[in-house]
């Protein structure tokens, strides 16, 4: 009685894994029970039970109630396709004058409405794009074909490689200074004399659409929720799932609104991009201390002026952050979106990993990576601008770099025709290095994983046997072994001990959600996978970062190592471990250490650094010494916030997992993979998103609410 | 004798029972209590007093400080003034007029011709330099840059901060930080000048500085200022009159002399006991007044001079002394042995 009394906790959680692990063994599996494999739901065979709800038929092997809950919920996905459909082609037919034709149509208004928004959108990609690289589509927009056949000199080519790069390389001096200058330089050159520079102003084209986009949206509905409770209120929950629903699940519905090509690319990258950017305006708006409205007040800001004037401008570090995270989130949607037809460097990356060519998917994965970073650093320059009001200064020095664009951009012009003089026959390489025909390293990459498969091939395929018998089939093996009622009572259990009763109910409905939905088995496999990778990064993760947080300048180390990791777009790490492990489980496991460790390391440092400097001058005073102090004082206190880490290393890891899905493995990603290439996907697709959603927000709401509680015990403010 | 010479100024802000109380259904409240508000009995109903019943006037060029600890709901009083938070009942009149009666574009314009506002924590825009956030309530109000620049120059220079236009406030020390404050408050000469514990978070040394700074500012300027404070000693220095609030109320509201000699309350007494009353009191308030008395030093002391700054001349005559007015007429005498009881006396209450 005496130690429940002195540990109460530890006695709950000890209770619970009793309980969990008598129910696991109480009830065995029934007889008829087999792990379904591909995609077995639709086929008909004797034992299955079904039943029928609002027409429509759902099929289900029955198992006992405390083993598996029958799929209750299996006309939701069906149901939501159908909805979808009859939306888009049914509902509310309008009519419309149709230019081309030139006389009215009828369409249903919620297609007209996907159209006109796809046509826009597009438009505006052409445009970019037909600047950057040259063609027709715009200008037939605005004039016809008939126009072209008569002025053919509307038909421009594309500004010269040359010019772009000099135009950026100006602009980003001006906005920031030499270094950056060479920086943009070398990413130009670089994407120019690789050839990838088709595909990248392709890419470009697209995201300098999409980010602003969603940075406009972003704000706007930050701005609408910090003004409004209800906004706020309404808008917190789609944020929560959008944050952790992997960015696949969504290409399936939005393919279905709004079909395939680039304009759908971008629109699903607003959607994805444009949650966090809302997130961290509301955070920023939130932080504005309240006496610094006050000064806006009574310096005579009307509500407009106070918004732009005050508001904005000090909320500006986090909404900074907001569109490092937009242009980072369109940079890895740049692949993503390849698969519903976005042209560029994403679609060179997933053909090249298609055909296993290793070396060229990393040219292309670095090519997205320097844009991604080159794109951020000039958007902070540019909100980090400065006005000088004592500058008296000629109009050669206020327009300097306006005409050092000019003249660079004759110079490039002159380039561009001694370069039609000098390459004859063939390409002109001063105006466009064409696609596969600069230089590659390729070769060297591949005949690098050929040596590396040669020589390592027995001591690699040891430990990926190893891996794969004695540590995953195990696991998987055990998790699926698991009934739903344990299941239940885990999850649950742990939500009452950590959260009371509220954080047991959202759990438990979160779960119950998964398990009345037809992918319980595959839910399962998906949270081992993610198990997996989260122990994995979490023990690398908490031990180098503590090693690295030791002293000020490795800490600093670390965290630029883990920003410069954060750019790769999530697809470039499934690249060397393809190179080392071929198509495996454990590929996909690699991959999700690597990616999901970045978080875990990262709050280690950050939350161990964040230590106040008098508390350990008072632990050094009581004598302790390193390792006392790592134990005694640095980890209780830092605990929470590398808890937060290890919530982000939860959703890191279920995005790599369903990212997996592109190598082959049998959880619910692949079903999301699936749904892609089926017509009828759309539904599908969006409640197995929901699902590996919700998974992330059981581990989410669990470790939230537990952080939160530990910080306000030892007394954080916030 | 305060309320004479109050009469013969214009009464620029006035307070007539104003309530500020927090909580849903302050105002219902407020109305079944029918004016008497007892904050226990409110806690319970979820509503908090931040004011309570506050009358009061500040004449033009008066300096009145609000004094009061933590919570006392002075803050909030000075808030109520300048309309950043609505009082829950009660009138407030800027020169005659109604506040509370003010739109949401006139109070903006209010804000932009009459009002500067200082803050404790400074609350300078971190995006803008010295220069831009001294001007920033010049360009909101849509005055030409080049010629908000041109003032907002001018009040660098009024304020010491050569040198520093171009400075971000990050870059600044407090005391810096909060003459930037002060500038941009001064920026569009409003008549009337808040000041929210403008130097609370600076350090003693230059807390002081910029109190002398404030007095000097105000000789030449001559606004009304309403000045929040929690430091008694610095109400002493700055005021005119003080106010000391607690728990909402105003438990006293006089001339810092008038409140170390009878403090109205025991609350108040606290704050005097401790003070030295040579520090405070003028020789008006001690001198004997009568000016039959023939044989006099030929050194005179103004009515308005503090004791403590004139004690040692004093001692040193033999005679006693002549008190006179600003316009030379005696008004009373005052010897060596009152200035002695005063500076030794043990019986302070007196």
């Amino acid at each position: 009685m005496n130690i429940i009394n002195k540990y109460p906790k530890a006695f709950q959680w000890s209770f619970l894994l009793l309980v969990f692990f008598g129910l696991c063994f109480a009830i065995d599996v029934p007889e008829n029970y087999k792990f379904i494999r591909a995609q077995a739901e639709h086929t008909k065979f004797d034992g299955q039970t079904e039943f029928n709800f609002i027409g429509i038929t759902v099929r289900y092997i029955e198992y006992n109630f405390l083993w598996r809950i029958p799929p209750l919920f299996g006309w939701l996905p069906i149901w939501v396709n159908d909805g979808m459909f009859f939306l888009l082609n049914d509902w509310l037919p309008i009519e419309f004058w149709d230019a081309d034709v030139e006389k009215y149509k009828t369409r249903p208004l919620v297609l007209q409405i996907t159209r006109v928004i796809s046509a826009s959108i597009l438009f505006l990609i052409e445009f970019i794009r037909e600047i950057l690289i040259g063609g027709l589509k715009t200008v037939v927009a605005l004039t016809s074909w008939d126009w072209i056949d008569e002025n053919p000199w509307a038909e421009l080519p594309g500004i010269p490689w040359t010019i772009v790069t000099a135009g950026t390389v100006i602009l980003s001096y001006k906005l920031s200074g030499k270094a950056l200058a060479i920086f943009s330089f070398i990413t130009m050159v670089y994407i120019s004399v690789f050839g990838q520079w088709e595909p990248s102003m392709q890419t470009l084209s697209f995201i300098l659409v999409a980010a602003p986009v969603s940075f406009i949206l972003g704000l706007s509905l930050g701005i609408l929720a910090y003004k409004s409770k209800s906004v706020e209120k309404s808008l917190y929950p789609i944020l929560l799932v959008m944050q952790t629903m992997p960015q696949y699940a969504v290409l399936v519905p939005a393919m279905v609104l709004f079909g395939i090509g680039d304009h759908s690319a971008a629109i699903i990258t607003i959607v994805v991009a444009t949650p966090p950017m809302i997130l961290l305006t509301l955070l920023g708006l939130r932080g504005v201390s309240p006496e610094v409205i006050e000064a806006g007040k009574m310096s005579g800001c009307n509500n407009f002026q106070l918004l732009f004037n005050v508001l904005i401008p000090t909320a500006r570090r986090d909404i900074l952050i907001g569109v490092n995270q937009v242009i980072m989130v369109c940079l890895s949607m740049a692949v993503i979106a390849a698969f519903i037809g976005a042209k560029g460097l994403g679609w060179n990356l997933l053909l090249a990993l298609n055909r296993l060519n290793i070396g060229l998917a990393l040219e292309a994965g670095i090519c997205i990576s320097l844009i991604a970073v080159l794109l951020d650093k000039m958007s902070l320059a540019w909100a980090n601008k400065q006005t000088d009001y004592f500058g008296n200064l000629t109009f050669f020095e206020r327009h300097k770099y306006g005409l050092f664009f000019i003249g660079a951009a004759l110079i490039g012009l002159i380039l561009t025709y001694i370069g039609s003089l000098y390459f004859k026959e063939g390409y002109n390489y001063l105006s466009e290095v064409p696609h596969n025909k600069g230089i590659s390293t390729a070769e060297f990459w591949n005949r690098g994983v050929d040596w590396i498969w040669d020589t390592f091939f027995y001591p690699l395929k040891i430990f990926n046997t190893w891996l794969i018998q004695d540590v995953l089939q195990p696991m998987r093996a055990a998790y699926l072994r698991m009934p739903v009622v344990a299941t239940f009572v885990l999850v649950m259990g742990a939500g009452y001990i950590i959260g009371g009763i509220r954080s047991a109910l959202i759990v438990g409905g979160l779960t119950l959600f998964i398990a009345l939905s037809p992918w319980w088995d595959r839910a399962l496999v998906t949270a081992y996978m993610a198990t997996f990778g989260v122990i994995i990064s979490s023990i690398i993760g908490i031990t180098v970062g503590t090693l690295c947080a030791q002293n000020k300048y490795s800490a600093k180390f670390i965290l630029a190592i883990c920003d410069i990791f954060q750019t790769f777009p999530s697809f470039v790490y499934l690249i060397p471990v393809m190179m080392l492990f071929g198509v495996t489980d454990t590929s996909v496991l690699i991959a999700v250490v690597v990616y999901a460790t970045i978080p875990a390391t990262r709050y280690t440092v950050e939350g161990l650094r964040s230590i106040p400097p008098a508390i350990h001058d008072a632990g050094s005073m009581s004598g302790v010494n390193s390792l006392q102090r790592i134990f005694t004082i640095d980890f209780p206190l830092a605990f929470p916030h590398i808890m937060l880490g290890i919530n982000q290393t939860v959703v890191f890891a279920l995005f790599m997992v369903i990212i997996g899905a592109f190598i082959g493995t049998e959880d619910l990603g692949q079903y999301i993979l699936k749904a892609l290439s089926d017509l009828k996907g759309g539904g599908k697709g969006l409640i197995l998103g929901i699902c590996v959603a919700f998974i992330g927000l059981v581990a989410d709401n669990l470790i939230r609410t537990w952080a939160e509680k530990r910080k306000k015990e030892l007394g954080y403010a916030d | 004798m305060e309320d004479k010479d109050m009469k013969n100024k214009d009464t620029v802000i006035k307070c007539d029972s104003v309530y500020k109380i927090f909580g849903p259904n302050a105002e219902k409240m407020l109305e079944q209590n029918s004016g008497h508000v007892d904050p226990k009995v409110f806690q319970k109903k979820g509503c908090i007093v931040g004011v309570n019943n506050a009358s009061f006037e500040v004449g033009k060029g008066e300096r009145l400080v609000v004094m009061g600890l933590s919570g006392s709901g002075k803050s909030t009083l000075l808030r109520c003034i300048s309309r950043l938070t609505e009082a829950t009942a009660g009138k407030i009149y800027i020169d005659g007029q109604d506040l509370l009666a003010l739109k949401g574009k006139e109070i903006i314009e209010l804000r932009r011709s009459k009002m500067g506002m200082v803050f404790q924590s400074f609350a300078l825009l971190p995006h803008k330099t010295v220069l831009e956030n001294i001007a920033f309530p010049l360009q909101i109000k849509g005055i030409k840059t080049s010629e908000s620049i041109d003032k907002a120059l001018e009040m660098v220079k009024l304020v010491g901060l050569e040198g520093r236009e171009n400075y971000f406030p990050r870059e600044l020390s407090g005391g810096q930080q909060q003459r930037v404050g002060i500038a941009r408050s001064l920026a569009v000469e409003p008549d009337i000048w808040f000041l929210d514990e403008p130097f609370s978070a600076l350090d003693p040394l230059i807390r002081k500085e910029m109190q002398d700074e404030f007095l000097r500012l105000q000789s030449s300027l001559k606004k009304t200022i309403m000045f929040v404070t929690h430091d008694f000693d610095e109400a002493l220095k700055l005021a005119d009159r003080i106010a000391i609030m607690k728990d909402g109320i105003i438990e006293q509201l006089d001339s810092p002399a008038n409140i170390v000699l009878n403090p109205a309350t025991e609350y108040v007494k606290k704050f005097t006991q401790e003070v030295p009353r040579e520090k405070v009191l003028k020789i008006e308030s001690v001198m004997d007044e009568r000016n039959d008395e023939k044989n006099l030093s030929d050194f005179t002391v103004s009515k308005d001079a503090i004791i403590e700054t004139v004690a040692e001349k004093i001692l040193g005559q033999e005679k006693s002394v002549a008190v006179i007015d600003d316009n030379n007429n005696a008004v009373g005498i005052i010897n060596s042995e009152k200035i002695i009881r005063i500076l030794f006396g043990k019986n302070k209450s007196e």
